[in-house]
């Protein structure tokens, strides 16, 4: 139920974005999000509302963390 | 798509798994991590991801599905509003099948029942305009990631002065839950893959009174299959080193502090209360009621109806499935007289159960 669908933005309206993953678009609301979207931004779309921006620089450090755990010792 | 698939790539899995296996191996005892989320017992399972774990790392599965721990007693409440047909009762479509003592919603709508499934809690409001002569009621289920979207309904229902919409509420909130775990000498859970949704909504924040109560380490897991892997890989790596504190993996969508409006419109139209959890009785402030301000949205006050006494269904252990007490197959309903197309417990119906997670994707 806490199912969150990354999406991207295609559309920013007053209230509401519409957001696209595969070809399938939906509304939602902007009322959980503190700050403005912009087109392209990566949302989590939950149960109709953006519940969180996706932030892409973070996601790249993840992967190069995860890549360091075993990158390190291939080296090593 | 972007933010799923670089997070299951294979070399990527396969590194991390190799990781793994050689940071786990001076474990002397087997660690016990549990996932207290439906999304992780589901991606678990889908990406197969126990076959790649060495033996030191046991996986379990707690109280994470929403549905699966909402008690009988508010499915058979649902139902008796439902039989009324002024009534408009409206739901996430994973409550729809769950057995009450004697029926669902889907079996009451084929009976001529209105239960419609709706895609956000705003849709019921929209439906509450529409039909002013009905008394349209939101199925209120979910974590605090959901509980923040039934609040912005209910403002949005009240701004827009409608007097014919209510939420029948059953929120949850998942830190005193994993609190009462924590503090289970049986289950002895070494570590937490914490909800990643949720804590979108609550924050990291919120675990660290665990990760130093019960010197658990905690870590903030996203939900593809690296992410689970690397989260496994930070609390083993917390465990190496005699660490217990709360760490982010998923970093990308959850912070330290959560998502503060989220949270006020958790604050502004809710407070807690003890709730009843299935397979784990009540717990103290472990609910959300509507506050005062907002009690004409309450569906359980503002329109009474004769409840049947509830009882859990015979033999189902739903309850033992939920605190990682057993898995899956080990109940003897499974796979037997409870399967998806004729469940007998809710671990077994909804998307995120325990037990509809190990017959989907075999006993692994």
């Amino acid at each position: 139920m806490c199912l969150g669908v990354p999406m991207q933005v295609i559309n920013v309206g007053d209230e509401t974005v519409i957001a696209e993953i595969d070809g399938v678009r939906c509304e939602a609301s902007l009322l959980m999000l503190s700050d403005p979207v912009t087109v392209g931004a990566y949302v989590l779309v939950h149960a109709g509302f953006a519940i969180a921006r996706i932030d892409a620089d973070e996601a790249e450090e993840t992967l190069r963390l995860m890549r360091e755990a075993f990158d390190d010792e291939g080296s090593a | 798509m972007r933010f799923q698939e670089e997070f299951c790539d294979p070399g990527l899995v396969q590194g991390l798994a190799a990781a793994l296996y050689r940071e786990s191996a001076d474990l002397i005892e087997p660690l016990r991590l549990m996932e207290v989320c439906g999304t992780h017992t589901m991606a678990i399972a889908r990406f197969g991801l126990k076959s790649l774990l060495p033996p030191q790392i046991r996986l379990v599965s707690g109280p994470g599905c929403p549905v699966c721990v909402t008690p009988v007693g508010y499915l058979d409440h649902a139902l008796a509003l439902a039989a009324d047909p002024i009534n408009l009762l409206t739901t996430f479509g994973d409550l729809l099948r769950v057995p009450g003592s004697v029926s669902s919603l889907m079996e009451q709508r084929a009976c001529g029942a209105d239960v419609r499934v709706v895609w956000s809690a705003l849709d019921a409001v929209a439906l509450a305009a529409q039909y002013p002569d009905r008394r349209v009621i939101f199925l209120g289920v979910g974590f605090e990631t959901t509980a923040p979207t039934v609040a912005a309904a209910i403002l949005q229902a009240e701004q827009q002065g409608l007097d014919n919409f209510f939420v029948l509420t059953s929120h949850k909130t998942m830190p005193q839950a994993m609190a009462l775990l924590s503090a289970d000498p049986e289950l002895r859970i070494d570590c937490y893959l914490c909800p990643a949704h949720v804590s979108t909504v609550i924050g990291g924040r919120a675990y660290q009174p665990l990760a130093e109560q019960y010197g658990i380490p905690c870590v903030v897991t996203g939900f593809e299959a690296a992410d689970v892997l690397q989260g496994i890989l930070l609390v083993v790596r917390q465990q190496q080193a005699g660490e217990a504190r709360v760490e982010l993996q998923y970093r990308r969508a959850a912070s330290w502090n959560g998502n503060q409006r989220a949270r006020q419109l958790l604050e502004q139209v809710f407070e807690p209360r003890d709730a009843e959890w299935r397979g784990m009785g009540v717990i103290a402030g472990s609910g959300l009621q509507l506050r005062e301000r907002f009690a004409r949205f309450d569906a359980a006050h503002q329109l009474p109806v004769s409840l049947p006494v509830s009882r859990e269904p015979e033999g189902c252990c739903c309850g033992q499935v939920l605190t990682g007490r057993i898995e899956p197959q080990d109940c003897p309903l499974f796979g037997t007289i409870c399967q998806p197309e004729t469940p007998v417990g809710a671990c077994m119906v909804s998307g995120e159960g325990s037990c509809a997670a190990a017959w989907r994707y075999g006993i692994q």
